[in-house]
């Protein structure tokens, strides 16, 4: 039993630094999130609760958009699954990794936003830190900082006064890191500069709204062409 | 909306974000041999994911308005140059976060 507690203790110090940046990036937008919807006329029961069962940041946005228009909810359905498509690579990426959690894995799925999934894919976990209750808090810390950033915001929102401009560039530098960080680790760097750059090209092809699907599926049908190039050398990425 | 429409709005909102993030793995289940070509993608995809997810949060950078994108060029030029120098991830990200937000405050 005692093992046990210092395992979980481990693997919480762990996890926790790496989430730092998130706490700063979520408690940001996730007050910005509370703030648009008490503007909005939602109490912050509406904050609080979405971002407890959505927890994806900008398809939440868009929700508050949903609920002020004409009840659709096969719309709904639509929007949420294309805004979010990008998770099903997440989810491909983190197949083998998620592998082996037991009851840690549906909540692991559940939680897999863009910043837990991109840190549990790059962390370098040390051999002496159990990986799925390192994974567990990364994820659950990243939800804690959403969920009580966008109630506060709900509750306290219209009396911050700070300037906070700019804050939100937090989320880009993170990701900016976790691309070096890959592209620091691999040998070849072809997934990587066709990820930028068919994401580029789509986003100048089809607009800031519309881009990720098309970006989705160039990236799909250059890596499939590739196949044969990429797993030549032992080394797919 | 009243209230019930405004929960099933939520829940179906819930619903499709649920079925992206479980659909790979109800699909290829850890008890059975994942294809080939699955496993393939999920060694493949990432790097190149990490490079949607630069360009999602650049998205609305315009070029041709307001600042032409240049505090943005020159943070990320901070966290880069932070990176390749100390590679400590979080003094990259804050030394990129200050910078930005010291110029869309102050400069621009």
């Amino acid at each position: 039993m005692h093992s046990k507690t210092t395992t979980i203790r481990k693997a919480f110090r762990c996890a926790f630094p790496h989430t730092i940046p998130i706490f700063a990036g979520f408690w940001f937008l996730g007050l910005t999130y509370g703030v648009y919807m008490n503007v909005s006329g939602f109490s912050f029961w509406y904050p609080m609760l979405m971002s407890l069962t959505i927890f994806a940041g900008s398809m939440e946005f868009v929700a508050v958009n949903l609920l002020l228009g004409a009840f659709n909810p096969i719309q709904a359905l639509v929007m949420a699954l294309m805004i979010n498509a990008r998770h099903l690579f997440y989810g491909l990426s983190m197949l083998d990794k998620y592998r082996g959690a037991g009851w840690k894995k549906p909540y692991l799925i559940f939680g897999m936003c863009d910043e837990s999934f991109s840190i549990n894919y790059t962390a370098e976990i040390p051999e002496d830190v159990d990986r799925s209750w390192f994974m567990f808090f990364v994820t659950l810390l990243n939800h804690v900082y959403w969920f009580s950033g966008a109630t506060l915001g709900g509750i306290f929102g219209s009396l911050i006064r700070f300037n906070t401009e700019g804050l939100d560039f937090v989320m880009t530098a993170m990701f900016v890191v976790i691309f070096m960080e890959q592209w620091l680790k691999e040998k070849r760097h072809t997934s990587a500069l066709l990820g930028v750059g068919l994401s580029l090209l789509c986003l100048l092809a089809f607009g800031p709204g519309n881009f990720i699907i098309p970006a989705m599926l160039a990236i799909l049908a250059a890596l499939t062409g590739l196949r044969g190039r990429l797993e030549e050398g032992g080394d797919a990425a | 909306m009243t209230l019930t429409q405004q929960i099933i709005t939520v829940g179906m909102v819930v619903l499709g974000t649920v079925l992206t993030r479980f659909l790979p793995f109800l699909l290829f289940p850890a008890g059975k041999p994942t294809p080939k070509y699955i496993r393939y993608l999920g060694a493949a995809l990432p790097p190149a994911v990490f490079g949607l997810l630069v360009v999602y949060c650049l998205k609305n950078v315009s070029l041709f308005a307001g600042s032409h994108g240049i505090p943005e060029l020159i943070s990320i030029a901070a966290v880069v140059g932070l990176h390749v120098w100390k590679r400590q991830m979080l003094l990259s990200i804050a030394g990129g976060t200050l910078c930005y937000m010291l110029l869309v405050q102050l400069v621009f």
